[in-house]
């Protein structure tokens, strides 16, 4: 029985059904070659880990909102401002205790999820394009967290707010950690939830979805609420690391989430896409990354390769969709 | 008729797809000034056969000879020099411009650089006098009805004075009345000398219009035949290639059994103006009416998918508000809409996942996760009791033919467990074997007392399936018509408010 199975699963094999693991293995392998012997040093690829968890774990909300037809592009400036609010927060409830930094931690998750509300009500109850909304938003908490901060950087005076951002367990660091609940927590979501086939209907076809008696709004709304919970936990995560929030941080996380979601294989257009693609998206971007500099290459020229990755990824599902 | 002269000669047309043959030696020729009919099932292989003539396709073998003359068709471009035209099924127009616009789409008139927009505007008004259309050239298409559509395009592929125009299948979306209308634009066009490929699955039409009938079959030519002495049996029968005796099973008589549904003055913005109807228990109640009289309207607004101010909802004699169709679902109603494409299955679904969509949270849910097997077990069940054609239950709908798609659309329905089931255009664009099975559903449904009411364009499904016939026009119910009553002049005369001469 065991064994027909496997030669099943062999002769049906098709390596356009696993393009994205073949790439990841690819990937690892050019790196090792190229890295060796210092890429596959447990250090590095905890620190690779580390590195893109915190705009990780924001795509794997992104992914959801991706799938339900939308996009957010406020979520580099609404962790500076959810990170920067909450150690105002940490500073004026709990300067000096374990449990004020709890209290804040979770201030940043309500907090943010209630930032990721406001998109998500702007979209499904007023029908605003996600696009828009997302830019207007993405201007209006960079520049409130500019004015909170008179510009200058917000400082943490909990002495214990610094160990936790480079705490780890069980040898992984914390927000790697947080990356792969919420990851696992999301992937049931989205594939063995009444809500996460709702989501995709409503991405695919939302007349459908309509028609169908699903109520269109708050399908459209939650993704939002849930990319702002991400939010939370990444500014805290982030902060914490540097004991201190820049106003000018996290800009640009919006484009790592984004592209993330998509070289896992998410459609832009909606209706499709996976969470565990997401999360090996993000990790491959990481691994490039991590190679270029390796490789000796000129940081400028990273943000180049991102690009070409994003297009390629993007040209492979055009034209998987069109067969 | 043999006098004319041979416009269009096909000879040996063979097309194959990735080494499946869709046409196997089609031969036939079309004659100067004739209406040639093309009729087939869905999958015969009529659309392959005019997207070859239009250079849309390429064909894989054989010979097309244009006034004698041995042609290539490479493009559509070209096909359009050549005087081919084609009034798709599906509009191809762009909605945000205006008739002239459209009108010479791909074919604009310049002045230097420059559009040469007066010159285009006189062009396609002297165009639309020419077809007798009454149409303003600066409308927005957007704006227009779906019969005043078809004219632009029919003005669209005229404007390049074609010789052979294409219809397909162009009455699909059209009424009674707008056939009439279509039909004697088509006269108009014969007359002036125009050949026309005239492509439809509805015998009647083809035997009303057409001077000589093409019959395709799993992609061979059956016959071409001269229509007079034609009838719509032998047609079907060579159509379909087995005797096709009745497509519409026996009428149910439901009279004196109890209400189950009582709509009273229902009223939605300038659409529906105070509609009451009621609905027995298994009855077969059938909605008439021309497009846009509000019948679509009429359901939407029963099932909480529009807005309506005013009106009152019975079922089984209870009183019941309806803000969402989730409350309509709740309350056993049902719809399947007409647009089964835009509105009715999730293309990227599997079968699974597209039946299990309104009936999950009831049924597949267990501790809050989805019961996959117990979903896939559904499917199955449905796939035989349908008959639903598929490689395998994972495949994606939007391979599936439009039977089988409806087949599906209406398993997600049945498995709400609806008492009453509203099938809004069951059958649009669906071959006749699958018709002939959702009439038969419908009429098992109604025998084990599930109530339907049938909204349709087609005259003879309503004549043929429903026993009791409201009419609508202009938002209002124009008459109820039962019985004996049910006759295509009533319901003309109902839905227009002129009888017919």
């Amino acid at each position: 029985m065991g064994e027909n199975k496997i030669i099943a699963y062999v002769r049906n094999f098709r390596f356009k059904d696993h393009s994205l693991g073949m790439a990841f293995i690819i990937l690892v392998i050019i790196a090792t070659i190229v890295g060796w012997p210092n890429f596959l040093k447990v250090r590095n690829l905890t620190n690779i880990l580390r590195q893109i968890s915190y705009t990780g774990i924001i795509s794997l909300g992104m992914t959801l909102i991706i799938i339900s037809g939308g996009i957010d592009l406020s979520v580099g400036s609404m962790t500076a401002f959810v990170g920067g609010i909450s150690i105002f927060f940490l500073n004026l409830f709990g300067p000096t205790s374990t449990m004020g930094i709890v209290l804040t931690f979770l201030f940043a998750l309500v907090f943010g999820s209630f930032c990721g509300a406001l998109n998500g009500i702007m979209v499904a109850k007023f029908k605003m394009a996600p696009f828009i909304v997302t830019l207007g938003t993405m201007s209006i908490f960079r520049s409130l967290i500019q004015y909170f901060s008179n510009a200058g950087t917000i400082l943490s005076v909990n002495m214990g707010y610094g160990t936790l951002g480079s705490s780890s367990i069980l040898g992984l660091p914390t927000p790697v950690w947080f990356f792969v609940i919420v990851g696992i927590i999301l992937h049931v979501l989205l594939n063995h939830t009444s809500f996460g086939r709702y989501i995709c209907a409503t991405g695919s076809n939302e007349q459908v979805a309509k028609y169908s008696a699903i109520n269109v709004a708050v399908i459209k709304f939650f993704p939002y609420v849930i990319t702002g919970f991400t939010v939370g936990i990444t500014a805290i995560m982030w902060s914490s690391r540097l004991n201190c929030i820049n106003p000018s941080d996290c800009a640009g996380y919006e484009m790592d989430a984004i592209a993330a979601a998509v070289i896992g294989g998410t459609l832009m257009s909606g209706g499709k896409g996976s969470i565990i693609g997401t999360m090996m998206g993000a990790v491959m971007l990481g691994i490039i990354n991590n190679m270029l500099v390796m490789g000796g290459i000129s940081a400028f020229l990273q943000q180049a390769v991102k690009g070409f990755v994003i297009i390629v990824a993007v040209l492979l599902q055009y034209n998987n969709g069109n067969k | 008729m043999s006098e004319r002269a041979t416009l269009l000669k096909l000879e040996g047309i063979i097309k194959e797809f990735s080494s499946v043959r869709v046409l196997d030696r089609v031969s036939f020729s079309i004659q100067e000034g004739e209406i040639m009919g093309l009729i087939g099932e869905n999958g015969a292989g009529k659309s392959t056969l005019i997207k070859i003539i239009c250079g849309i396709y390429q064909k894989t073998d054989g010979v097309i000879r244009l006034g004698g003359k041995v042609t290539e068709i490479p493009d559509y471009i070209t096909a359009k020099s050549l005087g081919i035209g084609i009034v798709p099924q599906e509009f191809n127009l762009i909605n945000y411009l205006t008739v002239y616009e459209n009108i010479f789409l791909g074919s604009e008139l310049h002045k230097g650089l420059l559009l040469d927009k007066s010159a285009m505007r006189k062009e396609a008004e002297a165009q639309l006098k020419l077809l007798k259309m009454p149409l303003d050239v600066n409308r927005m298409v957007s704006d227009l009805s779906v019969a005043e559509k078809q004219m632009v395009e029919i003005a669209k592929a005229m404007i390049l004075d074609a010789r052979i125009l294409i219809f397909d299948e162009p009455t699909t979306t059209l009424t009674a009345v707008e056939i009439q209308t279509l039909f004697d634009l088509m006269r108009k066009l014969k007359q002036k000398g125009v050949t026309i490929l005239f492509v439809s699955h509805k015998l009647q039409e083809i035997l009303t219009i057409c001077d000589r009938v093409t019959v395709l079959r799993d992609g061979k030519l059956v016959s071409v035949d001269q229509v007079k002495g034609l009838s719509s049996q032998i047609l079907a029968k060579k159509m379909v290639g087995r005797d096709f005796n009745q497509v519409f099973p026996d009428k149910i008589d439901s009279t004196g059994k109890e209400l189950i549904l009582e709509v009273e003055n229902l009223c939605s913005g300038s659409l529906l103006k105070d509609v009451s109807f009621f609905l027995r228990k298994g009855e077969i109640l059938g909605f008439a009416g021309l497009v846009g009289a509000g019948r679509t309207e009429t359901m939407e607004a029963l099932m909480g998918l529009r807005k309506a101010e005013k009106g009152a909802v019975r079922i089984e004699g209870k009183p019941v508000r309806i803000r969402s169709a989730k409350d309509a679902v709740r309350h056993g109603l049902g719809y399947i809409s007409e647009d089964r494409q835009g509105k009715g299955v999730v293309m990227n679904y599997d079968i699974p996942k597209n039946i299990s969509l309104i009936s999950l949270k009831e049924k597949y849910l267990k501790c809050g996760l989805i019961e996959k097997a117990k979903e896939a077990q559904a499917a199955e069940h449905y796939m035989k009791e349908f008959r639903i054609v598929a490689a395998s239950k994972k495949s994606q709908l939007r391979f599936f033919s439009g039977g089988n798609q409806q087949k599906v659309y209406l398993s997600r329905w049945m498995d709400t467990d609806p008492k009453i089931l509203i099938l809004d255009e069951p059958t649009r664009g669906i071959d006749i074997n699958s018709k002939k099975e959702i009439y038969e559903f419908i009429h098992r449904l109604a025998e084990e007392q599930i109530s339907c009411i049938i909204v349709s364009s087609e005259m003879e499904e309503i004549i043929g399936m429903c026993d009791r016939v409201y009419v609508m026009r202009e938002g209002r119910v124009a008459g109820c018509l039962e019985k004996n009553q049910v006759s295509e002049e009533n319901i003309v005369f109902q839905a227009t408010g002129i009888k017919r001469v």
